[in-house]
């Protein structure tokens, strides 16, 4: 045997070891290698809507960051808490009937029923969802992968809310840049604020929950009041994404429901990078644009993201982010074994 | 009366939709999303070789129940295989595969009401004054021949002795000699088949549609939820639960509740009971 072998070796690179545990920064340099990626993003992101023209474009942005809103909120709840749901359309249909109940028969504001809507739909999803809060795995996921459905065929079946023709009328949004500021800032503080979340007391005792609920338990803290506070949370994006896309498409129908708002933020999740909260959005933003250039194939861009989630989930189940957190803060070299 | 007759068609007809996803769960653990997608694939494949080949019925049944045992044995061999034992990935992977099929059939041209396979025979019996046509009575003798035919597979063969074994216990399996992966690959072709026999039984009473696909995937998952995963006993109880019940809403609230109601039983019974109504599972494995 004397072949040399070799193999990668990972370090870490020098700058990210001082920035690391250090909270007191000894240099621009250092500053500016902890801010580069969040400013990329952040001011990216910001000024996206001066930079193209097109409206359809700007439409489509704006939607890639509400589908960003649940995609964060999906990874969330499966990655920190532990509750893997199927359901992302069920807050978007509940957050957006509500906001357009509030709308057409109240005759609120849409700068009024959005908020208004998106407290009141995460209250009520939070509470729906309750009963389901104490399953795992796999009998959480059917469970929440029914809740849509199973919205849709009752507000079919009862014909309430305007049945299958959904409800007509719905006030769009003031002003040119609103939808798409709306959209943009929702979803940075959204995410940032889980970001930040995550690692505070709450954040630990979820994550806890996530790892061993049984020890979570035994430390007379009650898993279900912090579970519901999750749901609650993630509801939160969802559900605004609903309200606000009501009030940008003026209409809201069953096909709030729609699989669609169930299957791409977890496709986006899995292609932007699972547990990391900031690659759930690149996915949207990197999948939405695309799926968008696919429409005129028809039903063949769900194929299409089908295969990528595939393709993601089978052969590179970190995904983008954590590959390019990984070149960022790591080099690699060869080394004889 | 005809409650009690079209109670029990129906009831066989989800035994028959259910029974290749009990297989499939039973055996290897796998929940296989993409059951729906398959039973459509029988359909459709059917139809081209009767339609644009022009083969003989029984020629073409047969010819598409094993392309489907293959396309099922495929998947799992090229992606579930690779993500087994990660519960959740598996239902994401198996449901993103049965959404491409499906979507892709509808972009292949396949919709609408144009796609119909003949019915087995056309004559209509009345029993106890219940006009009842052929076809359905036959999908009863025939749904109860195949799952006694599944039985004795079970119980009999070798092959049938080894899945068995795996799904009662897949580490003792293995150490006495029985390959889990070419097992689980055998369960997942043979479930396909299964889903493949309930599309040529019962596809003839309807149109062949892309939204079959779905519907199919939350009858399966509402009749193996309610009797228990991995129960097969249960499923066969469960689906005569379940076929009455749907029976009942329709005659009594109306045919658009007949969706509402297996999926209010699904929920239920996962909120009150998640290892199903003759499930033997451990129940802090799936509660907290």
């Amino acid at each position: 045997m004397n072949i040399k072998e070799k193999r990668k070796e990972r370090l870490d690179r020098g700058i990210k070891v001082r920035c690391d545990g250090i909270y007191a920064l000894m240099s621009f340099r250092e500053m500016a290698y902890l801010a580069f990626p969040r400013l990329i993003l952040i001011v990216g992101l910001i000024l996206t809507p001066f930079l193209i023209t097109a409206e359809y474009w700007e439409r489509v942005i704006t939607v890639a960051c509400l589908y960003g809103l649940l995609a964060v909120g999906f990874d969330f709840l499966a990655h920190y808490v532990g509750l893997v749901s199927l359901g992302g359309a069920f807050f978007v249909g509940v957050g957006g009937y509500i906001s357009a109940l509030l709308n057409t028969q109240l005759g609120l504001n849409p700068l009024l029923s959005i908020p208004i809507a998106t407290l009141m739909a995460s209250i009520v999803c939070t509470v729906l969802l309750l009963p389901c809060l104490p399953l795992r795995g796999v009998y959480f996921a059917i469970a929440t992968l029914l809740y849509p459905l199973l919205a849709g065929r009752i507000i079919e079946a009862l014909d309430i809310f305007g049945g299958t023709d959904g409800l007509r009328g719905v006030e769009g949004l003031m002003g040119h840049y609103t939808p798409i500021y709306i959209a943009i800032l929702s979803s940075l503080v959204f995410m940032f604020g889980l970001r930040r979340l995550v690692n505070e007391d709450v954040g630990l005792v979820l994550r806890a929950i996530k790892d061993n609920d049984q020890s979570v338990r035994a430390s007379g803290i009650s898993v279900t009041r912090y579970k519901a506070f999750g749901v609650f949370l993630c509801s939160l994006g969802g559900c605004f994404a609903g309200a606000a896309l009501v009030h940008i498409y003026m209409w809201a129908g069953i096909s709030l429901f729609a699989l669609d708002f169930s299957i791409l933020p977890i496709a986006a999740t899995v292609v932007g990078g699972v547990h990391t909260l900031v690659g759930p959005l690149l996915g949207c933003l990197i999948l939405v644009p695309i799926s968008e250039l696919l429409r005129e194939f028809g039903t063949l861009r769900i194929v299409f993201y089908s295969v990528i989630l595939l393709i993601f989930i089978v052969g590179k189940s970190e995904g983008l982010f954590n590959y390019a957190q990984r070149k960022y803060h790591q080099f690699e070299r060869w080394v004889e074994v | 009366m005809d409650v009690v007759i079209y109670g029990v068609i129906n009831s066989i007809s989800l035994a028959l939709v259910a029974l290749g996803f009990a297989l499939v769960y039973g055996i290897s653990r796998l929940p296989n999303f993409a059951h729906g997608a398959l039973y459509v694939t029988t359909g459709f494949v059917t139809w081209s070789f009767l339609k644009t080949l022009g083969l003989n019925y029984v020629v073409s049944a047969i010819a598409a129940l094993i392309i489907t045992g293959i396309i099922g044995a495929a998947i799992y061999r090229a992606v579930l295989i690779r993500i087994r034992g990660m519960s959740i990935s598996e239902i994401v992977a198996s449901y993103a595969i049965g959404l491409a099929i499906l979507e892709g059939f509808r972009y292949w041209g396949f919709k609408g009401m144009t796609y119909t396979l003949p019915t087995f025979t056309k004559r209509t019996f009345i029993i106890l004054d219940v006009p009842v046509d052929g076809h359905r009575l036959l999908v009863v003798v025939l749904g109860v021949v195949v799952m006694l035919l599944l039985w004795a597979f079970t119980h009999y063969t070798r092959i049938g002795l080894a899945l068995r074994g795996m799904a009662q216990d897949e580490r003792a399996a293995m150490m006495l000699g029985i390959d889990s992966d070419l097992m689980a690959l055998l369960a997942m072709g043979l479930g396909s088949a299964l889903a493949g026999i309930a599309a040529l039984f019962l596809l003839p009473l309807g149109n062949i549609v892309v939204e079959k696909g779905y519907d199919v995937l939350i009858q399966a998952l509402a009749v193996c939820i309610v009797g228990g995963l991995g129960s097969w006993a249960g499923a066969i109880m469960a689906a005569f639960l379940i076929g009455f019940a749907q029976i009942l809403s329709t005659v009594y609230l109306g045919a658009k509740f007949q969706m509402v109601v297996s999926l209010i039983a699904i929920l239920a019974v996962l909120i009150l009971k998640p290892s199903g109504l003759f499930g033997r599972q451990k129940e802090l494995e799936e509660r907290v």
